[in-house]
């Protein structure tokens, strides 16, 4: 598939920016998706699967998201078409974590 | 980090991420000490000093090298290293006439086992757009010039088949043992954007 994902040799993407001391992580959702990930990955779908779901993201969503973002894209739109839940649990869960976050603060 | 900073709320993004593990903890499609076990694997066991050790064994054992690039999953497997996203692996060696780079145009393809999960930039559209039309260019900004008369070699990892870079063993190295060598190996110079210094 020709896709945004397909960058090899395309221009204007600025210069290469590496961190010195780079963490594995670098916030605990990305800990958490990664390890989301994994646990699932295996039963559910498989790695072209999982690729596919990445590649189909809208390419300005795509380009402008990190990398563990996409994977948090993938996991959710792959659960719910593999049919392990409805995509309104999905929104419900989010609405509880949301009401949870701001009755904390 | 920000993460160590209660005082600011949660991001959208870290929302979600809590909305799904909770919802996949709920059904039963994953458990706590699961996803637990998997961060410390990943956080702490796997890294790039596996890779270093296959590389001071290479340098250190000849027969063994051999081994390494002419068929490297096993080789690395002596040295206890494999499974997921080093199930096929290729290792190229450095020499004064090649030099090697790693990259994964599509994606993040990278020898988990012997490297760890992938920096950010290895991931970033810069880096996977550059190296493979670029090369010594995006090199030449690691600080790494590679000569006219050196070929450089660039390999695109896929989903089945992950590459390692065998770095060249520094000049005045020649008395020291595999530890010590481990040492030197830095996870870029795995990835062909740096070279081994002597210490």
């Amino acid at each position: 598939m020709n896709g945004i994902h397909d960058l090899g040799g395309m221009h204007g993407m600025g210069p290469v920016d590496p961190e010195s001391e780079e963490p594995v992580f670098h916030a605990d959702w990305e800990r958490r998706v990664f390890a989301l990930m994994m646990a699932v990955s295996g039963g559910v779908y498989n790695i072209d699967e999982f690729r596919h779901a990445i590649e189909r993201m809208d390419p300005a969503e795509y380009l402008s998201t990190s990398y563990y973002e996409h994977w948090l894209h993938c996991l959710e739109v792959l659960m719910v078409e593999k049919g392990q839940f409805e995509r309104t649990e999905l929104e419900a869960a989010w609405s509880k974590a949301v009401g949870a976050a701001s009755g904390a603060a | 980090m920000a993460d160590h900073d209660h005082t600011d709320p949660p991001s959208d993004t870290a929302l979600r991420v809590k909305a799904l593990e909770s919802l996949l903890l709920e059904k039963g499609l994953v458990e706590a000490d699961t996803l637990d076990a998997i961060i410390q694997l990943y956080e702490h066991n796997v890294g790039p000093q596996n890779g270093a050790k296959v590389v001071a064994r290479a340098w250190s054992d000849s027969d063994y090298k051999a081994r390494l690039l002419a068929d490297a999953t096993p080789a690395i497997a002596e040295l206890g290293y494999g499974g997921v996203q080093g199930e096929d692996m290729v290792v190229v060696e450095n020499t004064p006439e090649v030099h090697n780079l790693l990259v994964c145009t599509l994606c993040s393809c990278y020898p988990w086992p012997v490297l760890g999960l992938p920096p950010v930039w290895y991931k970033a559209a810069p880096y996977r757009a550059r190296a493979v039309s670029e090369p010594r260019a995006v090199l030449k900004e690691f600080g790494v010039e590679i000569g006219e008369d050196v070929e450089v070699r660039v390999w695109d990892s896929t989903a089945e088949l992950r590459y390692m870079v065998l770095p060249e063993r520094p000049a005045g190295t020649e008395g020291l043992g595999e530890e010590e060598l481990a040492a030197l190996v830095t996870r870029d110079s795995m990835i062909g954007v740096a070279l081994v210094e002597s210490a």
